[in-house]
Formats: structure tokens, C-alpha cells, sequence
């Protein structure tokens, strides 16, 4: 190989090696200084502090953490706080998404889980709603119950309304659709599986926590349509908590 | 004397003259920059700059599988298996779903008296779920070597599930406890223990179960 083909062959390898350990946003310290953590939380030891005016590039970023590597090669984890707090390249304050009560009122995807009790048998639920405005949304919902006597799942839709959302704790009402499968224990002798169709309504109470994370509670009161001669009627009640993007 | 005067008058008039062409000159030369338009001193004909950020890679998910014995209460220990899911939502909590999935040996009364099996070989099949809520307890690093330092966190975590053993769906709370080591950014191996606790009456008597297993991991985070 010809002297000036390999130069630009090893330019070249450096150039690429050098954007592939660098790719990310490049950013110049306004403050004093900034510091390094070993690792993506206040637990990890500060073992580095660069001083003001110096780059840094930001590769990843975990929770309110980001990973950044200085000028000299030194790599570790900056808090979001003292990240938000230098420059980019044209002199504009670094701005960062940092999730707040605001972000919360503007949320339109929410995911949650959820611990109760249906009819004397445990239920364990799962969600996603997608919000249309803050006051209405609608919300697919899992649930797996099991009981000492019998077990089963139930799945549904729901269209909730929340007048008040920016309360802090906020009422919200639910009116849904949906199927219930039950069937008995092995243990017990009968064996009468059933899938029926239910409706419900319900109550709940809804509020911000912190960063991305909410708390609800609610209750809902079912009518099952049974294919006996009358309709079953079931009360559920159940809490836990919920993240929004 | 009289030629001196002549001169004297001469010179006067050389000089009345050089200045009337000095001024005129000069006088035109503002009128001829007043004609012209006013020009911008510089066009400048670089437009600005428009810098988009790129955009930082945000990795709170974590998902992987695991690997490791679990003994179930009665039924000895056997290999476990399962994946797992995990959402960091702060740098202190997580949230996480695992699934898993063993076959359970023999009671020690099956062995000893011989007899019938108690269950059926489908019904040795023993699986579950949970959700739960994890915290970073305490967070550190380890070093191997001279050269290497690793991150590493030791958290506990509690939640509810549902365990299918023996054609039957048990709810079930977990408890445990784990060790997570970041062996480079986005790739983390995960050493833990936990115990899945249900209600159970297949051996006649209702009675709180614990089934203890130990696993080893292998996450990426995304």
C-alpha cells in the first residue's frame, strides 16, 4: 500500500474510532466545576472534577444521570442538576428533560399495576392509558385473580374521567367493559368454568408522587352476565402505583 | 521695491487661488460621496448556524434472562429459568417483572413409600410471575484487578405474583434480594436470591409455602 493511501486509511480509522467512543451532545462547563460519579447515583464516589470551560461530551443518560467523557478521557456519571448547568457549543444553557409535576399534567401515556381484593379473591392488574386531554383517557387493563376456592382472569377497557386533574389529589370516574374467566381449584371437585361478559363502574382517587411516579386507588363495582337465571354482582377494590412517559 | 510688492501680490494670489481649487476640490469630493448610496460596511453572507442537539440515549429499561436452582417447598430443588423485565424509574427505585419456570421432583414420601405419585408429570410443572418494587440499597464499586473497577449495587425488592403448580394458580408475594454488577454501560449481570411464598394444601394440610431460589443473570440495558 502507497504511503499518502495508508495515512488516509489511518486518519480515517482514528476519525471513526475517535466518534464511536465520543458520539453524543458536546457541552462546555459554565459553573466552577462539575463531578464525576463512579457510578449512575449520589451513592457512587466522586473520583473526578472537571474545572469551567471544559468540553464535555454526554453519551447515555440512566434515570437523572448522565454518562460523560471529558476532553482528557476521563469517563463517569453527572447529575442531571449540575448537567443543566453548562453550555452548548452555541453558548445556550444545556436544556435537560427532567420529569416534573408539569410533565405529569401533560402526560398522555400512562402504565401501572395495581393490588386488590375482587370478591374475596386476590387480583393483581395491570394498565395502560393513553391520555387525551387531562380530564379523559382511555385504559386497557389485565387482571389475574386468584382466590382460595377459585382462580381466573378478567380483561377490559375503560374510558375514565378526571374533572380536576391539576388537584393534587384528583377524583377520577370509570365506566368499562369487559370479559371474566373463573374457574375452580383442582382440589375442589366441581369443575364449572366459566367466560362471562361484565360492566362496571367506579371511583378512584389519583396522585402525583415524585418524578415519574403517581399513586391511585379506586374502587369498582361489577355486573357479571351470568348465563344462570340472575346476574352476579361483584365489588373490587385495589391501589398500587403508576410511571408516565 | 516695487517688484518685491508685485511678488508679494503674486504669492497672495497664488495662494487665495490654491486654496479656492483646495476648497473646490474638496468641496466636490463631499459631493461627490453624498451622491452615493450609504453601503452596509460588510454584507455578511453567512447565514447562522443551526445546531440540533443530538439527542442523548435515555436507557432506563433493563431486560434479560436468568439461570439458577430453586427449591420448592416438599418437591426438592431443580433447575429454574426465566426472563426478566425492568423499568428504573429513579436512581433509587425500579420496577420489575420476572416469569419463570422449573419441573419439581418427587415428595420424600413418594420415594420412601413407593407409592402412587401424587402428581402427574404435567402437573410437576411449576411457573410464575411477578411484579415487583425494587430499591438500590447500596450502591459501590468493586475492583478486579489493578486495572478494572466495576459498579456495582446490592438491592431488595418485594411484590406480588402468581405461581401455576399443580393445575392450579396460587397468589403469591415475593421477597429478595440481589446483586447487580455493570460489566460495561449497557450490560449488567445480576446474582440473586428470592422466595416466592404461597398458600398451599396439595399435601393435605393448608399450609404457607417457601420456595427459595438462587439465580444468575445476564440484563442489557435499552
Amino acid at each position: 500500500m502507497s504511503r499518502p493511501i495508508f495515512l488516509i486509511v489511518l486518519t480515517f480509522l482514528c476519525l471513526s474510532a475517535a466518534a464511536y467512543g465520543k458520539s453524543g451532545r458536546t457541552v462546555v462547563i459554565a459553573d466552577p466545576y462539575i463531578e464525576l460519579h463512579t457510578g449512575p447515583g449520589s451513592g457512587y464516589p466522586i473520583f473526578h472534577v472537571a474545572d469551567r470551560g471544559e468540553q464535555l461530551t454526554v453519551t447515555r443518560r440512566r434515570t437523572n444521570w448522565f454518562k460523560v467523557i471529558t476532553d482528557d478521557d476521563k469517563q463517569g456519571w453527572v447529575n442531571a442538576d449540575q448537567l443543566t448547568r453548562t453550555l452548548d457549543l452555541d453558548g445556550e444553557p444545556t436544556r435537560i428533560r427532567k420529569s416534573v409535576r408539569g410533565d405529569y399534567l401533560e402526560r398522555n401515556i400512562e402504565v401501572g399495576f395495581q393490588l386488590g381484593d375482587f370478591d374475596g379473591a386476590n387480583a393483581i392488574s395491570a394498565y395502560a392509558a393513553y391520555l387525551f386531554t387531562g380530564n379523559l383517557s382511555v385504559e386497557l387493563w389485565g387482571t389475574d385473580l386468584s382466590g382460595n376456592f377459585s382462580s381466573g382472569w378478567m380483561t377490559n377497557i375503560n374510558l375514565v374521567h378526571q374533572p380536576y386533574p391539576d388537584w393534587f389529589v384528583s377524583p377520577y370516574f370509570v365506566l368499562g367493559t369487559g370479559i371474566v374467566h373463573i374457574e375452580p381449584k383442582a382440589t375442589l371437585v366441581q369443575a364449572d368454568t366459566r367466560t362471562d361478559q361484565e360492566a362496571h363502574v367506579g371511583f378512584g382517587l389519583r396522585t402525583y408522587l415524585s418524578e415519574r411516579f403517581l399513586i391511585r386507588a379506586e374502587y369498582r363495582s361489577y355486573v357479571v352476565f351470568t348465563k344462570r337465571d340472575s346476574n352476579e354482582e361483584v365489588n373490587e377494590w385495589k391501589a398500587g402505583f403508576a410511571f408516565f412517559f | 521695491m516695487e517688484s518685491r510688492i508685485r511678488i508679494f501680490l503674486l504669492r497672495s494670489a497664488l495662494i487665495t487661488l490654491g486654496a479656492f481649487v483646495l476648497g473646490g476640490c474638496a468641496g466636490r469630493q463631499v459631493a461627490v460621496s453624498s451622491d452615493d448610496e450609504p453601503e452596509a460596511v460588510i454584507q455578511p453572507e453567512v447565514s447562522r448556524r443551526e445546531i440540533k442537539p443530538a439527542k442523548i440515549d435515555t436507557e432506563d429499561f433493563e431486560i434479560g434472562a436468568y439461570y439458577g436452582i430453586k427449591s420448592v417447598e416438599d418437591f426438592e430443588t431443580n433447575a429454574v429459568y426465566g426472563v426478566r423485565l425492568a423499568y428504573h424509574v429513579s436512581e433509587n427505585f425500579f420496577v420489575e417483572g420476572t416469569y419463570g419456570r422449573t419441573d419439581v421432583g418427587k415428595t420424600s414420601f413418594e420415594k420412601l413409600s413407593g407409592g402412587a405419585p401424587l402428581l402427574t408429570s404435567s402437573q410437576r410443572k411449576y411457573s410464575y410471575y411477578d411484579l415487583s418494587a425494587g430499591y438500590n440499597l447500596l450502591p459501590g464499586e468493586i475492583f478486579i484487578g489493578k486495572n478494572h473497577a466495576f459498579s456495582v449495587a446490592l438491592y431488595v425488592l418485594a411484590g406480588v405474583g402468581n405461581t401455576n403448580f399443580a393445575d392450579d394458580d396460587n397468589f403469591t408475594f415475593v421477597i429478595g434480594s440481589g446483586y447487580r454488577m455493570l460489566l460495561v454501560d449497557w450490560l449488567a449481570m445480576h446474582l440473586g436470591v428470592r422466595d416466592h411464598m404461597f398458600n398451599s394444601d396439595l399435601l393435605g394440610k393448608s399450609k404457607v409455602t417457601h420456595n427459595i431460589e438462587m439465580t444468575l443473570g445476564l440484563t442489557v440495558f435499552f
